[in-house]
């Protein structure tokens, strides 16, 4: 009995440790805020280069299957393998972890680009035309409003992968939560990794939402769908 | 830092060009057929789960969203969490291991048959049924057949995935191609890490292109000339 009672506090103890959680709230707090920095920066930066890459590509089918071919061989790279690499070039710094995840993205986004511009209607594009659109303004404010939910689309699991990456550049040394596991491995932890496990799909869960709720506001007549 | 990273480029090339490092247990052929090992028998696993589950819900139509759902929530969640957690709770080794390259590779292969079976032309599948066939013949003979390039993709997309999670394995204590990324990281020997580094992405790529070819092979005779896999 006694044996049963030790074993059951001792588990108990080992899953949820409330009091530990309770404790390094503020531990917490400031590693998801590196951890937000270091994916949020990497999608934005593979989004800035997608943007233009896709509608260029759009322009240039041949140029596009180039891009491609050349994104999804970077993008089958496994992150540990780039990152280790990366040590040995940008050293120990934030940009061994963003440089990588930038192009994860810009792989996953540039389709996204492409494909929803493609996707908007010639009549779209005629009626902007015979408005008076130049090509540049029409491809700003007529062409990617209408491609607006695809990119949304894509920019969701770009921002979702990313924040579950960030974690893998904690085991060269760099990273937000990631380290909790690192952290919790090492010491036989539970309570420890599964905080991190839980806050990092949180944020993941979270972003995802927004993004969604953004698209939502953005493109108003995609709605019912 | 540009001499810095000539120096180290160095390291990682003269790492890979000595014979010593390729044999042995902790030789690169080793440590190479160990990753194969390891991913072969994830994805063989996988798919025996997910191919005919995902024929089921794709031929009936059912479940697709919960599917989806799952396949979301499967990417939000860290590797290396799982990794580290199944370490903790089952041991260091193998079985714990291969518990999250299986939450892995499920939901692509699953996703992607589903998809690939509930997209078949309506209009095929109508036609097959008029001319007679059982709900089984049209799932072997119409529906497998034109669902099978994106198979072949679910099947790509879950292999790449286990191959670089595999490699994250080495931290609790797998084999495999990555050991030389954790003990090189572990003993501050960079040239040992950047050669496990080539070593991985150009097993990586080796994969990608592989499945990428069977992609191609496997689209039916009699689709060949109106589809293109992209």
């Amino acid at each position: 009995m006694l044996l049963l009672t030790q074993t059951f506090t001792f588990t108990y103890h080992k899953v949820s440790d409330w009091q530990w959680v309770l404790n390094h709230m503020s531990l917490f707090w400031s590693l998801s805020i590196t951890h937000l920095y270091l994916a949020l920066t990497s999608v934005a930066i593979g989004f800035v280069i997608a943007l233009p890459l896709g509608a260029l590509a759009v322009r240039a089918p041949r140029t596009y299957t180039g891009v491609l071919s050349i994104t999804t061989v970077l993008y089958s790279l496994p992150s540990l393998a780039v990152f280790a690499f990366l040590v040995g070039v940008t050293g120990l710094t934030d940009t061994t972890v963003i440089l990588p995840l930038a192009v994860y993205a810009l792989a996953i986004l540039v389709r996204s680009v492409a494909d929803g511009l493609t996707g908007v209607p010639d009549d779209v594009r005629t009626a902007a035309t015979a408005m008076g659109y130049r090509p540049l303004r029409q491809l700003w404010s007529v062409e990617l409003p209408a491609a607006m939910p695809v990119i949304i689309a894509g920019l969701r699991v770009a921002t979702v992968a990313s924040i579950s990456l960030v974690t893998v550049g904690s085991l060269i040394g760099i990273g937000g939560l990631g380290q909790l596991f690192i952290a919790g491995e090492n010491s036989d932890f539970i309570t420890e990794i599964l905080a991190g496990i839980v806050i990092v799909a949180a944020l993941g869960v979270l972003c995802d939402g927004l993004l969604t709720f953004g698209g939502y506001l953005l493109a108003p007549w995609a709605r019912r769908s | 830092m540009i001499v810095a990273s000539s120096a180290s480029i160095g390291g990682i090339f003269s790492y890979l060009t000595t014979a010593a490092n390729w044999s042995g247990p902790s030789g690169f052929l080793h440590r190479l057929l160990q990753h194969v090992g390891y991913s072969g028998v994830t994805l063989l696993i996988a798919a025996c789960i997910s191919v005919p589950l995902g024929l089921l819900t794709g031929h009936t139509r059912r479940g697709g969203n919960l599917l989806t759902i799952a396949g979301n929530a499967s990417r939000a969640l860290p590797t290396l969490g799982l990794l580290t957690i199944f370490a903790v709770t089952i041991g260091v080794g193998i079985d714990a291991a291969i518990i999250p390259l299986l939450l892995l590779a499920v939901p692509a292969i699953l996703v992607n048959t589903d998809v690939g079976v509930r997209n078949v032309n309506p209009t095929s599948v109508d036609a097959a049924y008029a001319v007679g066939m059982t709900p089984l013949q049209v799932l072997w003979h119409v529906e497998i057949p034109m669902a099978l390039p994106l198979i072949v993709l679910g099947l790509r997309t879950a292999a790449l995935q286990v191959v670089s999670t595999a490699t994250i394995a080495a931290y609790v204590g797998l084999g495999g191609l990555g050991r030389y990324i954790i003990d090189g990281q572990g003993s501050g020997n960079f040239a040992e890490l950047g050669a496990g580094a080539v070593a991985v992405a150009s097993f990586a790529i080796v994969t990608d292109l592989t499945f990428r070819l069977a992609q191609t092979l496997v689209v039916s005779p009699g689709l060949r000339a109106r589809t293109s896999t992209a």
